[in-house]
């Protein structure tokens, strides 16, 4: 049996995380759409920190939605590779930024 | 029933294109009025593009005949048709195109050629340009992308740089260019098994980045959704897109672009005279039904024009999102 929690057609039931909290889920949906489409920044533009986001935080519905989304936008392959490697960059950062933590604690504890 | 058919007739995993629109209130769909008579003149190509739904190309031999060009331009003087939209293969192959031009554009009339570009290119077919301009013909010119390379993908090498030169050229005499009434449109449609963005999003991105690479000048940009027919549905088939690429149509069903559907106001015209609701049901071989007549020389206005429209799944790709049509866009993105 080949069956996941993730499946690819739970995607399309996303729309439908209203059945059961339908004013949350209308609130939610206003402000996704106000925050993600085109501001100051261009709908090309979010698209990408989207993507970047989807990625950092593994989500394989959004890094789905969001790389069919860049390619319909036009977005080239490398502007995406390019834009993830920021994302990892940041989570290097924020891991070795961490390292702080660890040379504070070894100062303290140490003789 | 073709395979091409019966692959849009299994459902491809969820609802049918008719229980959806029956469920939203839409069905039956029917034709309101002909405004637009398309007249697909020739399936013969200089290309053979991957995407393309015709599956035109060098060897096809299928070509409109002067008796039915005459019955053509016979029903749209008659009745209240406002534009003649030729399409293809490249019409530009068609030996009594440039005739037929010189008919079809009297008194004024919207008179738009679907061309490749590539061809214009060709010495011997380089006279269209010159006679476009002359008669005023709304050009709607084929570039899929404004890269290169993603391009060329769909539409096969030395194809991208020959359309920017032919788009040159018709800027030259006028095509593009506010005031001059010459209107020069380039249509986009994805090069992979994704739908196109929002209109005035891509429009934007084209303008920008072929002035800036090449200089040239357009009117508007027509974003076009894949049709899950002809040579882009073996595409999906083969790279294993097809139940994937049917299901982000169907889940992207717009109710609004339903009512603007260009079926609702076209009527398709086959080289040999038969009548479709468009060019994709022209492919699949489903002509006009229920009781409309089957064939240019029955044409008949009244019954035409409120005609049920023949649906099957491949429908959702021009109800998809914003819409999709041979003018671009059904919606406002």
């Amino acid at each position: 049996m080949t069956q996941s929690y993730y499946e690819p057609k739970d995607l399309a039931d996303f729309p439908n995380i209203g059945e059961f909290a339908p004013e949350e889920a209308k609130k939610f949906f206003d402000y996704y759409a106000q925050a993600t489409g085109p501001g100051k920044l261009t709908e090309r533009e979010k698209a990408l920190i989207a993507l970047v986001v989807a990625t950092v935080r593994h989500c394989p519905y959004c890094i789905d939605a969001y790389t069919n989304k860049c390619l319909s936008l036009g977005v080239d392959n490398d502007e995406m590779m390019e834009a993830v490697h920021v994302g990892a960059a940041m989570v290097a950062g924020d891991v070795l930024a961490h390292a702080t933590q660890i040379r504070k604690i070894i100062r303290k504890k140490g003789m | 029933m073709s395979s091409q058919m019966a692959l849009l007739s299994g459902n491809c995993g969820g609802e049918s294109f008719s229980a959806v629109i029956r469920e939203s209130g839409i069905s039956p769909l029917r034709a309101d009025g002909i405004e637009i008579l398309q007249m697909n003149i020739t399936r013969q190509c200089n290309l053979s593009c991957r995407h393309c739904h015709v599956e035109a190309g060098p060897d096809r031999i299928e070509s409109m005949d002067r008796k039915t060009l005459e019955l053509c331009l016979l029903a749209a003087d008659t009745h209240p048709i406002g534009t003649i939209d030729i399409t293809g293969g490249a019409p530009e192959l068609h030996p009594d195109l440039p005739w037929f031009l010189e008919q079809a554009a009297r008194a004024g009339r919207r008179v738009i050629v679907r061309s490749n570009l590539v061809i214009l290119q060709d010495s011997k077919y380089a006279f269209y340009l010159d006679l476009y301009a002359r008669l005023g013909i709304e050009v709607v010119g084929s570039v899929p992308d404004y890269r290169l390379d993603r391009a060329e993908r769909q539409r096969g090498k030395s194809t991208f740089l020959q359309a920017i030169a032919s788009i040159r050229e018709l800027n030259q005499r006028g095509y593009g260019i506010p005031g001059s009434g010459l209107i020069l449109s380039l249509a986009h449609n994805p090069s992979g098994a994704y739908l196109p963005a929002g209109q005035a999003s891509l429009e934007h991105e084209y303008r920008f980045r072929l002035r800036e690479a090449y200089g040239i000048e357009f009117n508007r940009l027509f974003c076009l959704t894949n049709c899950p027919v002809g040579r882009y549905q073996d595409y999906l088939v083969n790279s294993d897109n097809f139940d994937d690429y049917m299901c982000t149509l169907r889940n992207a069903f717009n109710p609004a672009a339903v009512q603007n559907v260009m079926c609702r106001t076209t009527l398709s015209v086959g080289w040999d005279g038969r009548l479709f609701d468009c060019d994709f049901n022209q492919m699949l071989d489903l002509s006009v039904n229920s009781g409309a007549p089957k064939h240019i020389r029955d044409f008949d206005y009244n019954k035409l024009a409120g005609r049920e429209i023949m649906i099957l799944d491949h429908c959702f790709a021009c109800t998809a999102g914003a819409g999709s049509s041979c003018q671009g866009e059904l919606t406002p993105s």
